[in-house]
């Protein structure tokens, strides 16, 4: 099996059975204030990760090029509360400007 | 004999009533959020999943954050190991939705399969929007929400990776700075405080510093730490 396909089975898996176990296990082991505070960071943290290496890093090396400037333009979209569809779309259309004709 | 029949006509308008407001709610935050799986399955299919493994994803794993972890980390050159990691990582607040919906569900066996499959950011919130209108309100906006997502997601999520592979070279069409932005409007909306923001800069650059040293995916991971530490802090 490819290293794609245990990646899709795997995190389907894990993914279900910590939705089934939510819905299984009694409330008080996961009322914990820290609990709840440490899952509302985490994907704070691993997202702007992902934000990081998808957009300055290439193999394992860092890498300035026309991602970078397509990030940055979805940066500013944000910033004028742009809807998600056209933070994507300004990001795309502005790399692939780049990327084509220079 | 009147009363009673007054009495159960206002009451069934008031259902009535309930459930149009819940079912707008349920279709518009279904119909938006769904629209995504085209990016998803155009992100999935950029990082060098094909169509099947894409959709199977949207089918199976059903949970945006998670989908886009998993692809990230793969294309980014991890193993399946820091794949897996880092979109379990993002997937155990599903976990503590369930905890809050299962007494309102109450529901067993294949049912609660169904449900907990279902349970996700969009459907837990609208349900917890409708408390107001009382309980049943609540499990038609969890339930309408949940199939209403599941369907859009998952015909979105085919469009885009058909979308991607007519492709060819993704770049000539900016979708490798589109899977980046994409992961920013994922987690603009939750930098709400100056710890937020101060936690996704340092995760940036964590993941950036250990890209050189360590294996792809691991740097990601990584920056799970920051989070632990900053949340065990009182």
């Amino acid at each position: 099996m490819s290293a794609l396909w245990i990646a899709t089975i795997g995190t389907s898996v894990i993914a279900f059975l910590l939705k089934y176990s939510g819905h299984s296990i009694p409330e008080r082991f996961l009322s914990n204030p820290k609990i709840q505070r440490i899952n509302t960071l985490i994907p704070i943290a691993l997202l702007s990760a992902l934000v990081g290496v998808q957009t300055l890093t290439e193999k394992s090396s860092l890498a300035i090029d026309h991602r970078l400037a397509g990030v940055g333009v979805a940066v500013i979209a944000l910033f004028l509360k742009a809807p998600f569809p056209v933070v994507v779309l300004t990001a795309a259309l502005t790399s692939a400007a780049i990327y084509n004709w220079f | 004999m009147s009363s009673p029949d007054i009495g159960y006509l206002r009451q069934n308008r008031r259902v009535s009533k309930v459930a149009s407001t819940t079912l707008r709610d349920s279709f518009s935050v279904s119909l938006t959020v769904g629209a995504y799986g085209v990016a998803f399955g155009a992100a999935a299919v950029a990082n060098g999943f094909s169509v099947a493994q894409s959709c199977l994803l949207s089918l199976l794993t059903f949970s945006g954050a998670s989908q886009f972890a998993v692809v990230g980390v793969m294309g980014a050159g991890g193993n399946p190991i820091s794949a897996i990691a880092t979109a379990s990582l993002l997937g155990v607040r599903n976990g503590l939705y369930g905890v809050i919906m299962a007494p309102r569900l109450k529901v067993r066996g294949i049912k609660r399969i169904i449900a907990a499959q279902i349970t996700i950011d969009e459907s837990t919130g609208v349900a917890l929007n409708q408390e107001s209108r009382g309980e049943d309100a609540m499990r038609h906006g969890f339930y309408l929400t949940g199939f209403g997502v599941f369907i859009f997601w998952n015909l979105f999520t085919l469009a885009g990776a058909l979308g991607a592979q007519a492709m060819g070279d993704i770049r000539a069409w900016g979708l490798d700075a589109a899977v980046p932005a994409a992961f920013l409007g994922l987690v603009w909306p939750r930098l709400i405080t100056k710890r937020d923001r101060i936690i996704a800069i340092s995760a940036v650059a964590l993941a950036l510093a250990l890209t050189p040293i360590l294996p792809a995916g691991l740097p990601i991971i990584a920056t799970a730490f920051i989070a632990i530490a900053v949340g065990l802090r009182p």
